[in-house]
């Protein structure tokens, strides 16, 4: 008897589970291991976050996220996609942290097909000529986010500057971003090694320049390596630094300690933004991961809010990718940075704000929201986008 | 001429770390045969080790036998579980196993202390900057590293030199057979070699903690460097991964440092810094190329 009421449940419920809609799949793309590892782990668990506050749905529809590691090796980047594409069955992608992994791994999911949204990586080669219909990014171009320093450095009257970034696509869009402006005079211009930890020799190099500032964009380990090494070097407080976002996160600040003190750094998030979405965002991040959300962590929520609008309006559909352009343009939705919509590149359209590290009441370190840098600030390469 | 001199000293703190790793890795190869890809994970071990103690403790003088203590005992694990079992295999199935080794535990420090770096504060006494010469000021810290790595070359040149277990590692290393023939104890000194090895590379990783990020994946970055100055030294002689570390270490750092702006000499900015960038990440590689081409068996083979 009790074996045929077990039957009967197994039957009832595997009817149940036929009867609900199949959760659309999403592919994961991302960096999860080594120096960057923290970046990609902050961005899953933001995408994850904002599921799991719809009840695992997104937009009403219910989603699930396969996620793999990168391990910032662009070859394993296209192996991953290549999987996904094939063997899962999956349309809609997003995660890739690094503009190197990008740019091997997106043109064969658009190739293929698929839609690409980024939440991080905004390399300057898809931005403009090389736009494509089914590529929306979210977070940024790569270039924005260094002429927000540029200008950041501007406006606080710094008129030569060293200027240091890992060589490969963004930290090339990084230094064009910079310089485009910086209205300054670059008193020297040097590529690290994306793999390098120790940046003994552009610190001597730095110093004998004697800038007034220093503009270096080193994501992730890499930043900490540098913060550490450049107040190791003595360099700190005396040669003042401007940053863009990537360069000094909450997981950078905490590892760095008071030697950051007095950095300056423009972004398009900050976790003191003050809107309801924001707000909601921080609180349930807080309490679900117990630690400071990154501005990664802030774009993959974004992201994540992007797809759930774009599928609310499509009824959970991806197929008629047409049809989930319309949708996700109108970018109907609350950001946690604000003000947001898309430009003719499919790239954001956003405000770049400067930013400080200063003390809390608590006298812990925090990045505080200073002014305003640039408003409604598209990119340089979205008129070269024709679509 | 200053900044020269600051950045020889920059390119010899990195050799003598280099040193400390290729050291350990030479003697493994050449007293036991054994591509020993996971050194890499045991300076990551040295590291870590130190990062715990430091936390626990905050002294960094305890937190420095913590690191050397785990690599040690780590490595004569990983001799006594794995590598024993390998002696007699050919060389494919060893890279194979200390692969595997270089992932179990990339994994189980992603396990133990989570995917975030951490960080040692450099002790109070070793933090801040000197004046080497007037005008150079150079980080105390780093300054300490480069003593510790020549006292560590002239320990081990004693060592090899001038003792019975220096005997039997050279002996190891020229006529191994004939150093079992004799009735030396070889898995003993297979063992002690190991965790001699071992604990160099935990002494690199636990030094280079408060300079870089310790983090996953730390010793893979410098592993491969290793294995150059090792194959430019001569696989085996731990004079040669002395001058091999120094060799790579200088010559890697004047090249990042002077190359872009010899180069802009003779073209225009952003074109000298692209090919200065791209030809100084090469150039341990060329100069590996050309010392195998004039000295196949590198600059100080360790069998004649």
């Amino acid at each position: 008897m009790p074996r045929i009421l077990l039957a009967l449940s197994i039957a009832v419920l595997g009817i149940g589970a036929a009867a609900a809609q199949t959760p659309l799949k999403i592919g994961v793309i991302t960096t999860l291991s080594g120096p960057g590892g923290y970046l990609g782990a902050d961005i899953r668990d933001a995408i994850e976050l904002a599921i799991e506050l719809e009840g695992g749905k997104l937009g009403g529809w219910p989603v699930q996220t396969l996620v793999e590691d990168d391990g910032l090796k662009p070859g394993q980047g296209k192996q991953i996609a290549d999987r996904f594409l094939k063997s899962e069955k999956i349309k809609l992608f997003t995660g890739i942290v690094f503009s190197n992994v990008a740019g091997a791994t997106v043109p064969d999911i658009l190739d293929a097909g698929g839609i690409y949204i980024s939440p991080n990586a905004g390399p300057s080669n898809f931005a403009g000529k090389e736009c494509h219909r089914n590529y929306y990014v979210v977070s940024w171009q790569n270039d924005t986010l260094h002429e927000s320093a540029g200008q950041n450095a501007t406006d606080l009257g710094y008129k030569r500057a060293f200027i240091l970034a890992p060589n490969y696509q963004a930290g090339k869009d990084a230094l064009a971003g910079f310089k485009r402006y910086f209205k300054g005079e670059i008193a020297g211009e040097v590529y690290t090694r994306l793999d390098q930890t120790d940046f003994a020799a552009e610190m001597a190099q730095a110093r004998a320049a004697a800038p007034d500032v220093v503009f270096q964009f080193h994501p992730g380990g890499l930043g900490i390596a540098f913060q550490r090494q450049y107040q190791q070097a003595g360099l700190l407080g005396v040669i003042p630094m401007v940053v863009a976002a990537p360069s000094m996160d909450s997981v950078i600040l905490k590892a760095v300690g008071d030697a950051a003190l007095g950095i300056n750094v423009s972004s398009h998030w900050n976790s003191d933004f003050d809107n309801p979405a924001n707000k909601r965002f921080v609180a349930e991040w807080t309490k679900k991961y117990n630690r400071t959300p990154t501005s990664y962590a802030s774009q993959g929520y974004d992201t994540a809010l992007a797809i759930a609008a774009a599928l609310k309006a499509t009824q959970g559909k991806v197929d008629d990718t047409e049809a989930f352009r319309t949708a996700m343009l109108k970018a109907d939705f609350q950001t946690v940075r604000g003000a947001f919509k898309f430009g003719p590149n499919q790239h954001p359209i956003q405000d770049w704000w400067a930013l400080k590290v200063e003390k809390d009441e608590q006298g812990a370190l925090a990045l505080k929201t200073k002014g305003k840098v640039l408003s409604n600030h598209s990119d340089f390469y979205a008129s070269q986008c024709k679509l | 001429m200053t900044l020269v001199l600051e950045q020889l000293l920059n390119g010899v703190q990195l050799g003598v770390t280099l040193f400390l790793l290729a050291a350990g890795l030479t003697l493994i190869f050449g007293i036991m045969g054994v591509i020993n890809l996971a050194h890499g994970s045991l300076y990551m071990v040295g590291a870590y080790g130190a990062a715990l103690v430091a936390t626990k403790t905050g002294s960094f003088l305890l937190a420095a036998f913590g690191g050397l203590a785990a690599a040690a005992i780590t490595g004569m694990m990983i001799e006594f579980l794995v590598i024993r079992r390998l002696y007699a295999r050919d060389h494919l199935d060893q890279v194979l196993a200390t692969f595997g080794l270089i992932l179990f535990f990339n994994q189980a420090i992603v396990l133990l202390f989570g995917r975030q770096p951490i960080f040692i504060g450099i002790p109070p006494l070793l933090s801040g900057a000197v004046q080497v010469l007037p005008g150079v000021f150079y980080p105390v810290y780093r300054l300490a590293i480069i003593v510790v790595g020549i006292a560590v070359a002239c320990a081990l040149y004693l060592m090899i030199g001038h003792t019975r277990l220096g005997m039997l590692v050279r002996a190891g290393a020229t006529h191994r057979e004939m150093v079992r023939a004799l009735g030396v104890d070889i898995r003993v000194l297979y063992t002690t070699v190991f965790g001699l090895g071992a604990l160099l590379a935990g002494l690199a990783g636990l030094m280079a903690g408060p300079i870089l990020a310790v983090q996953v994946g730390m010793g893979e970055q410098i592993l491969i460097v290793t294995f150059v100055v090792v194959v430019i030294g001569g696989v085996g002689s731990v004079r040669g991964a002395f001058f091999g570390a120094l060799i790579v270490g200088v010559s890697d750092t004047l090249m990042r440092a002077f190359l872009p702006g010899l180069l802009r000499g003779v073209m225009t900015g952003s074109e000298a810094d692209a090919l200065g960038a791209g030809l100084s990440s090469m150039g341990i590689y060329l100069l590996m190329a050309i010392v195998l081409l004039v000295r196949p068996k590198g600059l100080f083979p360790a069998h004649g």
